[in-house]
């Protein structure tokens, strides 16, 4: 199976994204910004960093990237779609997920280990967790304060769309606090914490075999993998 | 040449953490007066002529479709500046 990562200008997680692919034993394919061939990939991830400067507004000018235009074409289709911290960011700007992101609450860039609660484990992405599974990966933003009008967050709620959620302590004041969002068919999937970060042991956050142990990531890679085979 | 002038604000609705930043640091400096601050951008679009209602009618949709994110934003006001 081969899983496109997005290199936008300012994109600075690809390597690791497409590292996490081959670890969960996909083929990674490296799509550019400005190429709106998609080069028959059965999936994409759109990585975290600050495409394009991030200005403007996070996200807002790599929506209009050629390559983002023929992800949106090909998510409406059915295309399994992974946005990771800026990737969510201009997955909600392109209109494939709703509501945004603004600076955190505390206006401080944060960047820590954060547990989250899969509460929707029937997404392409989310399928090798259980419900309500408490995972652990690495949170790294400075505009990760999730926001939607209160029609919108009930509707996400209602619909079972919202797919993570922080738990112990919400990090960025995001409303009800979520972490990640779903499209209604579940192909399209959007979070601010990185789960490319944890994805072999040794460079993982710590866990319950040890320091840097933590592979609660890698799931995210595997799911889709065996969502494609299905 | 003319200019347009396009205002954007954050939602009323939306907290706006840098307003909140600038707020907390007014009194620092003596500025006791003011009870809250908001931060919202500037735009200024500049044609080769003159600004004409068709340029205006251009400027207020890129302020919707790009300029703006209808979500956390909205547009307050779209004007021709005089140089």
């Amino acid at each position: 199976m081969r899983i496109g990562v997005v290199t936008f200008p300012g994109t600075l997680d690809d390597r690791d994204a497409a590292r996490a692919v081959r670890l969960a034993g996909g083929e990674a394919v490296a799509l550019w910004h400005a190429d709106a061939d998609l080069k028959g990939v059965d999936a994409v991830v759109l990585p975290g960093g600050f495409s394009y400067g991030d200005y403007l507004r996070a996200g807002a000018i790599s929506r209009f990237a050629p390559v983002t235009q023929a992800i949106v074409d090909a998510a409406h289709g059915g295309l399994p779609v992974l946005g990771i911290c800026n990737g969510f960011q201009v997955l909600t700007e392109a209109h494939l997920l709703p509501g945004s992101m603004i600076k955190n609450e505390h206006l401080s860039f944060i960047c820590r280990e954060q547990e989250l609660r899969v509460e929707n484990a029937s997404t392409a992405w989310t399928s090798e967790y259980a419900h309500g599974e408490l995972i652990t990966i690495p949170l790294k933003n400075q505009d990760g304060q999730y926001v939607a009008d209160e029609r919108t967050l009930d509707e996400l709620e209602g619909e079972g769309r919202v797919v993570f959620r922080y738990t112990g302590w919400n990090p960025n004041g995001s409303r009800r606090d979520i972490a990640g969002v779903c499209n209604e068919r579940g192909n399209v999937v959007g979070l601010m914490p990185h789960p490319e970060h944890a994805v072999e042991p040794g460079f993982g956050p710590d866990g319950a075999k040890g320091r840097r142990s933590g592979t609660d990531g890698l799931k995210f890679f595997t799911s889709v993998l065996a969502s494609l085979v299905s | 040449m003319g200019r347009v002038v396009v205002d954007v604000m954050p939602k009323p609705e939306i907290l706006d953490p840098q307003g909140k930043a600038v707020a907390n640091a007014l009194p620092r400096l003596g500025f006791t007066q003011f009870s809250s601050v908001r931060q919202g951008k500037r735009f200024e679009l500049e044609v080769d002529g003159p600004v004409t209602e068709e340029i205006l009618a251009a400027a207020r949709e890129a302020g919707e479709k790009v300029l703006s994110n209808p979500v956390i934003e909205d547009v307050v006001a779209v004007y021709e500046e005089q140089a």
